[in-house]
């Protein structure tokens, strides 16, 4: 493989954010960011190890009609790719294993979580989160002050304090299984952001935490911080006129979502290539 | 067999949808409720083993962190009443469908035909022991009766073995495929009898056509030779009132006008659509000459101009009243997903770009008894919202403009205006994009859904009003995500070259597609019995005419047909190829090889005859109120922000994704808080490029009350100031008419015909009038003309309204404007002049009063100003600007206020009006044209240089004292309020809904 990043981002069955985190790859310095129809994948005409960066964008996979991204995460676990007896998710736990970066936005973090490749403490891709309805029972795009745990393994987040970014969920309330793997999450610093307050201090309070999360997580990686998860959009802020105030703040040219991207690429360049 | 699989969430999991339900239940009906749980049900009825079902109940259909599953034994417990809500046969069931994908993934094996996956949801009640309560929750809010069913059991009657007894509501019919001739050689009544009983919608002059028509010997004889008799068959009568219907053909924007005004001058108006809206866009290009931008105007599914060299615009607003108010989810839904299909569907396809909604309801809060079959404004506030959230969030198109009007005579018809943008390459494999045009021998291939009963005669049904025997089938629910799979398999389609021609499936279904289509080629060969089928039993005239969604036919040339199959297998999307265009000049139906229709394409699309519909012009005998100025203005103000067209949106706004695609640069809420009311929305499609799109509306129904003339003139000048406001450019600018109005036609049911004719025509004059005035040409439209309700002596119809929806471009979207003031020191500027003119405006709604001296606008004053200020725009100088509407000066002043966080000290003295107009009129006139302006202090000279000559009034200036403070004519503080106070009264009405 050449010294150029690529990224890919899975489409299709109700993925809507493919051109936009595509979008922001390229800004962040891929050389290629690939939007692909997961027809594409099951076809086995692209292949996920040719990649080195996987974008789970968000979306309604399946229109969410049996729970958040549950129906997109069965299609990946037991749909053949054609002519193999492989499925896209034996695909992705390669990908995995050979040490490239996954990261799910939104839909794309409900899907990560239920198929288990989020927070796979032990590494065994077993479901022990969730993403539920929002506290307040609704649908909702606000914007959000989030905390960025300094200690978190997590490559995406590394010299970031904190990020304001838009949340838009029905279904972003981060639960856990059990108060064990809570208090791992913490302790291991997984629980990578957190919804706050204007202090950045974490809050349960609404609508700073938009949808009564757990310890008030808004994304979380895994123990290697190389899958990361969240329900904020990075995407969503790129440049200066997505945010809801550019037209009264001065605010740099380049977005605070784009930091996560260019932290991605700078691990791929620097570890992988 | 049949399987139930119980999903509930576990104990101590918090059941947000249930608490949503006991809440909504408390406000909607008053009854307050110990707790509401809520269980999913999925009913299997498939050729499945124990373990498959198992696996399909712990895998894709549950939760294991939070839920708890069941088969085929109940989950509820610790519950006084226990409701279960599924769906009818045959209604869409979106979950239902993913369900059974999901489970085919799992086991690798197709379901066989008649195998399906039904959702149903359970509702657990404490504290509701009376059934018959039990019964009106139900009927008033869990369910719509016209696609669900329900089951109530108290604790004690559900059987702890087995729970809730299995149904399956699947589609059974043993009804064989037949097709009936109708006799046509009848009286005039008995032809009446037959529209009426069939739910045509045809006029007895149209019925008389028809009989004529298939009474001709030449017409018999053609059709001998084809197999058919002498009687026309039901396929052939269905298609001709669908496509004769008012819905397709808008036979009164068609009709010959007879009219006169109230001088006793007579003319004759030959079609209102092309006299005045062709002609004015016709009269606008001829004028740009060179410059002019239109690319596509009223001849495809939505109109076309020039955004950038290599992209161009493409915009469509369509209405979907009457199925809102039958099922306001369904309803709205529809009309989203339906419009998308306009907005793709146009030349060789676009991609979506945003979605506008706006919306007309009677007050949430009604209370007084409703007549039958109305529902209550609440629920169809909540339903079509829900509609419009799940249509455009999960296809990922962000919802970026609308409004929510209110008026107790929207009661009984809600209005739903949909509009959706797209953009399209200029061009694509080397010829136009925005151009397409079918070839003899392409095959007729239909994409997307199947076919079912779903929405038959929706296209007659809303050409009428709403009344006793309004059907049941006209009611569709829509899938999103089925969509999105085609419109993702079209786009590779189209870049492919795969096809020569596209149009969605509309009102009329196939019908319409296929008989529109093949007027490029003069006739068509379809198989009806080829169309894939939801559920067996549809007789031949139901494929051709079945409104089911989510369906494209296309055009496919002989050569490419395989391909094309190909690729859409491979996404996932069905395609079927059911025939043939051809030049036969006939409309030619068969089914199993046997002709069913052999209508003349001529017959069919020209022959419809021309409505003659008389029109007087009576003005209103109208007088200005007589109340004195008010002592509190302050109190007066906040009344006015709390009134519900003024009062903050924002619990709806934040329901609607308005940022999904990254391009909304200037949002639906701004301002310091992210919560001020913006006027328009500025997207940037092209995420590496600066050159935005800017689009806005305007809309003002209580003007028609006094003058629909200057109803029309505001709504175009609202539409404008709000895009002129942000940013948008006069020079590149284009207008879309929605017309909704009453039914115009004198008759029995209509005595007021004449003057409600009138009305339409003096609408149309002053959007003839002020397109040109302002330059700005008409590119799409559509009207809805039966919005009215009529059940026994009971008449209500809406006011007469039109949605002016505005399109166009900002060269550079970091230039845009939005509404909150910025800095404390700026300069406050008004822009144009204040007159008394009252009539109509919230402020006299207020007191109870209509006035008469409703506002007028002056265009070439108005047209110069926006100019001004666009140039004052590209130089920088406009820290803030908002347009005055709904409220007047005094509401705008407040906006921007507590928009920006800081106050306003603003004096009326300063302000541009006649020397004795009274305090409170100048504070809430709803004069047009004009626009607050906020710049910093050294800009003043620059700006001020830009409006020479013009209205342009330095008024007061932005301070850091959080208060608005206006100084009356005396010089005395007339309204002294913290901005605090004026934004929560704006937010009460609806923060909770």
């Amino acid at each position: 493989m050449s010294k150029t990043v690529k990224a890919i981002v899975i489409a299709g069955n109700g993925t809507n954010c493919e051109r936009e985190v595509a979008h922001a790859c390229k800004q962040a310095g891929a050389e290629v960011a690939d939007i692909v129809h997961v027809a594409e994948l099951l076809a086995g005409r692209v292949k996920l190890k040719d990649y080195h960066f996987l974008n789970l964008a968000g979306g309604f996979l399946d229109g969410d009609d049996l729970g958040s991204a549950k129906a997109g995460a069965n299609r990946l676990l037991h749909a053949r790719v054609a002519g193999s007896e492989q499925s896209v998710a034996d695909q992705l736990k390669q990908f995995v294993a050979d040490g490239k970066l996954v990261m799910g936005v939104c839909n794309g973090f409900q899907l990560m979580v239920k198929m288990g490749l989020l927070p796979s403490l032990d590494g065994s891709f077993t479901q022990t989160c969730t993403l539920t309805h929002n506290d307040g029972g609704r649908f909702e795009d606000r914007w959000s002050y989030l905390r960025v745990d300094p200690d978190s393994p997590c490559v995406f987040t590394r010299g970031i304090e904190g990020l304001y970014l838009p949340v838009r969920h029905g279904e972003g309330k981060f639960v856990t299984d059990s108060a064990a793997t809570l208090q791992q999450l913490e302790e291991r610093h997984l629980s990578v952001l957190k919804y706050a307050a204007a202090d950045m201090s974490p809050t349960m309070e609404y609508p700073a935490n938009p949808n009564g999360s757990q310890a008030a997580i808004a994304g979380i990686c895994d123990p290697s911080g190389r899958l990361f998860g969240l329900m904020p959009h990075p995407e969503a802020y790129v440049h200066y006129t997505h945010h809801p105030r550019w037209t009264r703040e001065e605010l740099p040219e380049e977005g605070m979502g784009l930091w996560l991207y260019q932290n991605a690429i700078r691990f791929i360049r620097e570890e992988l290539l | 067999m049949a399987w139930r699989i119980v999903v509930g969430l576990k104990d101590g999991v918090k059941d947000a949808r249930g608490e949503r339900v006991r809440r909504e239940i408390l406000e909607h009906l008053g009854y307050q409720l110990k707790s509401v749980r809520t269980l999913d049900v999925y009913t299997v009825d498939a050729a499945l083993s124990d373990n498959e079902i198992e696996q399909a109940a712990r895998g894709p259909f549950s939760d294991p962190v939070i839920q708890d599953v069941a088969i085929n034994r109940p989950l509820a417990s610790g519950f006084d009443m226990l409701i279960e809500v599924g769906f009818r046969p045959g209604v869409t069931d979106n979950p239902g469908r993913t369900a059974k994908e999901a489970i085919q993934y799992l086991t690798g094996r197709p379901f066989t035909a008649g195998e399906g996956v039904y959702t149903s949801t359970q509702y657990l009640f404490s504290g509701l022991t009376d059934k018959a309560v039990a019964e009106k929750i139900a009927k008033d809010f869990l369910a719509n009766g016209l696609i669900q069913r329900w089951t109530i059991l108290a604790a004690d009657d559900l059987d702890p073995q087995t729970g809730v007894p299995v149904s399956v509501p699947k589609v059974i019919s043993d009804s064989l495929p037949q097709v009936q001739s109708v006799d046509l050689k009848v009286s005039d009544e008995q032809l009446l009898e037959i529209s009426r009983q069939g739910m045509l919608a045809l006029s007895l002059e149209e019925m008389l056509k028809i009989q004529q028509h298939i009474a001709d010997p030449q017409v018999v004889a053609e059709r001998q030779k084809v197999g058919l008799g002498a009687e026309l068959t039901d396929v052939e009568l269905e298609a001709l009132a669908q496509t004769w219907s008012e819905h397709c053909k808008h036979k009164i924007f068609a009709a010959k006008i007879e009219y006169e005004d109230e001088n006793g001058n007579k003319e004759t108006i030959d079609s209102l659509f092309k006299t005045y809206i062709v002609g004015a866009t016709r009269d606008i290009r001829k004028a740009m000459g060179e410059n002019d931008y239109c690319l596509s105007v009223f001849k495809d599914n939505a109109g076309v101009i020039e955004f950038t060299d290599d992209w161009s615009i493409v915009f469509k607003v369509e209405t979907h009243n009457s199925p809102s108010a039958l099922d306001p989810y369904g309803g709205a839904l529809t009309g989203i997903v339906g419009v998308n299909r306009d907005g793709v569907g146009t030349g060789m396809g676009a991609r979506l770009i945003f979605n506008t909604d706006v919306v007309c309801f009677a007050s949430p809060f009604l209370e007084q008894e409703l007549p039958p079959r109305l529902l209550h404004p609440r629920r169809i506030f909540e339903g079509v919202v829900e509609g419009v959230e799940h249509g455009g969030n999960k296809s990922g198109i962000p919802t970026v403009n609308g409004s929510i009007v209110f008026d107790e005579r929207f009661a009984g018809k809600p209005l739903v205006y949909c509009g959706t943008a797209s953009i399209m390459p200029r061009m694509l494999n080397g010829k136009p994009c925005h151009e397409k045009q079918v070839q003899v021998g392409d095959h007729i291939v239909m994409t997307g859904g199947r076919i079912g009963k779903d929405g038959i005669h929706g296209a007659t049904f809303s050409s009428e009003e709403l009344h006793e025997g309004s059907p049941v089938t006209a009611v569709q629910i829509g899938d999103p995500i089925t969509q999105r799979k085609m419109f993702d398999f079209l786009t590779i389609a189209r870049d492919r070259g795969l096809y020569n021609s596209f149009t969605d499936n509309g009102a009329g279904g196939l019908s319409s597609s296929v008989g529109e289509m093949a007027e490029d080629t003069g006739g068509f060969e379809m198989h009806l019995d080829r169309a894939p089928l939801k559920y067996p039993g549809l007789q031949p005239w139901e494929i051709l005419i079945s409104e089911a969604q989510e369906r494209m036919t296309l055009a496919v040339p002989p050569a490419k047909l395989e391909e094309f199959v190909t690729l859409a297998n491979e996404m996932d999307v069905e395609a079927t190829d059911l025939g043939m265009f051809t030049d036969s000049g006939y409309f030619h139906c068969l089914y199993e090889g046997k002709t069913v229709s052999y209508l003349a394409m001529e017959f069919l699309h020209e022959g419809v005859p021309q409505m003659v519909i008389p029109a007087k012009w009576q003005p209103q005998v109208l007088s200005e109120p007589e109340f004195g100025q008010p002592q509190d203005l302050n109190g007066e103000l906040k009344k006015l922000l709390g009134r519900l067209n003024i009062c903050s949106k924002e619990s709806v706004v934040r329901r609607y994704d308005h940022e999904v695609q990254a391009g909304t640069v200037i949002k639906p809420l701004v301002g310091v808080a992210n919560d001020g009311p913006s006027d328009a929305a500025v997207f940037r499609p092209l995420l590496d490029s600066f050159e935005g799109v800017v689009v806005s509306h305007g809309i003002c129904p209580s003007y028609s009350d006094i003058d629909t003339y200057h109803m029309m003139a505001s709504a175009i000048d609202e539409g404008l100031r709000n895009y002129i406001a942000v940013g948008g450019d006069i020079e590149h600018v284009a207008g879309l008419d929605n017309f909704c109005w009453c039914d115009p036609v004198k008759s029995e049911k209509t005595p007021d015909g004449e003057y409600k004719a009138a009305q339409l025509v003096r609408a149309n004059k002053a959007l003839y009038d002020y397109c040109v005035a302002f330059g700005v040409p008409l590119i799409s439209g559509k009207d809805s003309m039966k919005n009215d309700y009529q059940i026994g002596d009971t008449k209500i119809s809406i006011p007469p309204t039109v949605l002016f929806s505005v399109i166009g471009k900002i060269a550079d979207a970091r230039k845009a404007v939005s509404m909150d003031v910025k800095r404390p020191g700026d300069l406050v500027y008004l822009l144009g002049d204040t007159f008394d003119e009252l009539g109509g405006s919230e402020y006299y709604a207020e007191h109870g009063e209509l006035g008469s001296q409703v506002p007028k606008v002056d265009a070439d004053s108005a047209l110069k100003r926006y100019r001004a200020l666009n140039q004052a725009q590209r130089q920088g100088l406009v820290a803030s600007c908002h347009d005055l509407s709904d409220g007047g000066l005094a509401v705008a002043l407040a906006e921007k206020a507590f928009a920006g966080g800081y106050g306003i000290q603003a004096d009326l003295r300063k302000v541009a009006a006649p020397a004795d107009l009274r305090e409170d009129k100048l504070l809430f006139s709803e004069s047009q044209s004009r626009l607050l302006v906020t710049i910093k202090p050294g800009s003043q000279e620059a700006f001020e240089a830009l409006f020479a000559g013009q209205s342009c009034s330095l008024i007061g200036e932005v301070r850091e004292q959080p208060e608005l403070l206006v100084t009356g004519l005396q010089g005395q503080a007339l309204i002294n309020a913290p901005i605090e106070q004026l934004k929560a009264a704006w937010q009460a009405p609806l923060r909770e809904m």
